[in-house]
């Protein structure tokens, strides 16, 4: 069992009591919520004839089904606007606080709660999203929830759970030009499998963690779920402290310095014991793309799909649904597979840095004719920081559409979508079948600089040999 | 025509039912319940759309169309079911559709916690004797009888020692799966807990 890491220090400060059934009762420190998990959440409580216990530390936005083209209300879809209207009257009647479209402040909810400064290490987060985990860059404990639970915490600020093991992911030396922290992670995912992290936190570390930003240490957080684990996190330091510093809701003045020497000591150990370590070098990891229909099925960019007798028996079955839906054929080539589509967006790679890199690679080039591309800030703050940049009018010049924040075809909840059986060079986190929102719709998930290059050539390309 | 679904509640601790197996592994949950059902602020009319893309592409022959299984009610699947997003909506699809246990190689954890929250008792077997369930299920239908206090599950020609985390099953004995008034109870420690967390006293402008 794991002793003394961040997650052990979080967990014990969080626990509240033993239940009978032999979980814990953990309080929750900071719960988010948005229009899609929450409304049947708020209809419980009422049920039950409970109330918000403390409306303070849950926090709302709306961002999965909000279009990204026209945000004029009503929306243009009923049932859309039937959701955020739902949220702004739970909100309002709750006294929940609420950043809505056009408060500059709304987005996806695992953008925006970092950018106010509300994500801090040491804290438990949840919400009703698995992309949750997100939060655990700061060194917080981080995990999505189902809409009974985001019930109980509304209720209670509190979750019945077990304790999950501690599992350290090791990554030395460091990432190589052109490779970012989107392929490091799909490279995580493809080593140890998408089933690996259930029943585990993972503690991302080593050199090649320390030297990534803030934003990439996101990335790797973010995708923590698609390799089972339901939560990620990587310990706090001086990276973290700084981004945080001076947010809308930081801590100011001496509670700075206090919250400061908190933080610094929420660090594992030196000596901390973990449940399972894993290394890797992080200086092999090429650019990485996905083939198949998991996230674990990734290769990279100069590797054959493989074949079934390369893989172990348990990830057979799979392969073979993987090449019949994705009309691929084991021992093809992933470079040059024609793309249909191009989408820079999402919570694991929708912030200002992604769009900083997809801009560099697109300044001054063409989307392909046969493609069609869009980028779709995480949130407003994004947005404008983006415009303030100049770089939405690269992505324009180059012939991408710019769009509003929101969640768009990550998960085609608004009308964002595939069509028919396209191809999709996402910078998202799932290529689940049926995933952006056509039943027959093919997603290739790879960093934000390989889409604007793929976008480019209209095909999948090698990023690298756009920035030499 | 299926029974008027109601939700279970109190304590759970017996079960019977057809089985219907599902073979696959990693069975997300957007293939449970497409992300376009979830434009509802309920979850009344799920159970008509889980799997739907799916069984739209096997034209009737998904497991959920045929008619062997119209009143089946234990699933069997196999490795890591529903894993990706943490929809609720995918459990109470399967739920509302008919389906009152699951029994599988393994389960993605937040699915597990919907699971539990709602009601659903998530069992596991070795991989070698769900298929040999779901071997069974290929020919005829297989009537289980589950016990939650001894964690077995009989038929007339298949016995199984069903595992199932004991926290879970202690939950489902009680009634507390249904978690919210066990939280409450400790409503004074909840207030203490509070009190004590360093950074609700350095994070005063949130509160």
């Amino acid at each position: 069992m794991s002793q003394d890491t961040l997650f052990d220090k979080v967990w014990d400060l969080h626990k509240v009591s033993n239940l009978p059934g032999g979980s814990d009762q953990i309080f929750i420190g900071l719960h988010l919520i948005h229009e899609v998990t929450s409304p049947q959440a708020f209809g419980a409580l009422k049920d039950k004839k409970l109330k918000v216990k403390f409306p303070d530390r849950t926090v709302a936005t709306v961002d999965h089904i909000v279009p990204t083209d026209n945000q004029s209300r009503p929306f243009k879809d009923n049932l859309a606007e039937q959701m955020i209207e739902t949220l702004e009257k739970n909100c309002l009647e709750h006294k929940i606080r609420f950043f809505n479209i056009g408060s500059g402040n709304q987005g996806i909810v695992h953008v925006v709660a970092p950018e106010l400064g509300l994500t801090q290490p040491g804290m438990t987060i949840a919400c009703g999203d698995s992309h949750t985990s997100t939060h655990g860059a700061f060194g917080s404990i981080a995990f999505g929830i189902g809409t009974s639970q985001v019930r109980d915490v509304l209720a209670t600020q509190t979750l019945a759970m077990n304790k999950l093991k501690v599992r350290q992911i090791w990554c030395d030396n460091k990432l190589s030009k052109g490779v970012y922290a989107k392929d490091l992670v799909l490279h995580i995912i493809n080593k140890l499998g998408v089933k690996a992290g259930v029943g585990f936190a993972y503690e991302f570390a080593g050199p090649a963690i320390d030297e990534l930003s803030m934003e990439e240490r996101m990335t790797i957080c973010n995708m923590s779920i698609e390799g089972g684990a339901r939560c990620g996190y990587i310990n706090p330091d001086e990276k973290t402290f700084s981004y945080i510093k001076n947010k809308l809701y930081a801590p100011k003045n001496e509670h700075w310095d206090r919250a400061l020497r908190w933080w610094d000591s929420l660090k594992s150990d030196e000596n901390s014991i973990y449940d399972d370590v894993i290394k890797l070098d992080a200086s092999k990891v090429e650019p990485t793309v996905t083939w198949g229909i998991t996230p674990g099925q990734s290769i990279s960019i100069n590797q054959q799909i493989p074949l079934l007798d390369e893989l172990s028996p348990n990830d057979k079955l799979v392969a073979e649904e993987a090449y019949e839906y994705m009309s691929f054929k084991p021992g093809q080539l992933i470079k040059d597979t024609p793309v249909d589509v191009c989408f820079i967006g999402s919570c694991t790679n929708g912030r200002i840095s992604d769009l900083r890199v997809a801009a560099k690679v697109l300044k001054g080039k063409k989307v392909s004719k046969n493609v069609k591309a869009f980028a779709v800030p995480g949130s407003e703050k994004v947005a404008t920081k983006a415009k303030q940049e100049g770089l939405d009018q690269i992505f324009k010049d180059s012939g991408f559409q710019w769009r509003e924040p929101g969640c768009s075809m990550c998960l085609a909840m608004n009308s964002d979508k595939l069509i028919g059986n396209q191809v999709s060079a996402s910078s998202s986190n799932r290529n689940f079948k049926g995933r952006q929102g056509s039943s027959s719709g093919r997603t290739l998930l790879m960093s934000p600089a390989m889409v604007a290059a793929a976008a480019i050539n209209g095909k999948v390309s090698d990023v690298r040999e756009f920035i030499n | 025509m299926k029974s008027e679904f109601t939700p279970p509640i109190g304590k759970i601790s017996n079960m019977n039912g057809n089985c219907i197996s599902l073979i696959g592994n990693d069975i997300d949950t957007d293939r449970i319940i497409p992300a376009r059902f979830l434009k509802c602020v309920n979850f009344d009319s799920l159970g008509e759309s889980v799997f739907e893309d799916d069984r739209k592409t096997l034209k009737g022959k998904h497991p959920f169309d045929l008619e062997e299984n119209k009143y089946a009610s234990i699933l069997v699947v196999n490795s890591n079911f529903g894993c990706g997003s943490s929809r609720e909506h995918a459990p109470q699809a399967l739920m509302r559709w008919g389906i009152k246990a699951i029994i599988g190689e393994s389960f993605a954890d937040i699915f597990y916690s919907n699971c539990i929250a709602i009601g659903i008792p998530c069992f596991t077997l070795p991989k070698k004797s769900i298929e040999e369930i779901q071997n069974y299920c290929d020919n005829q239908s297989l009537f289980l009888e589950i016990d939650l206090k001894n964690s077995s599950a009989q038929s007339q020609d298949l016995n199984f020692n069903l595992e199932i985390k004991e926290s879970s099953r202690k939950m489902f004995l009680s009634g507390e799966w249904d978690a919210t008034s066990t939280l409450l109870d400790n409503e004074n420690l909840i207030e203490n807990k509070f009190n004590q967390l360093p950074y609700i006293k350095f994070n005063t402008n949130i509160l």
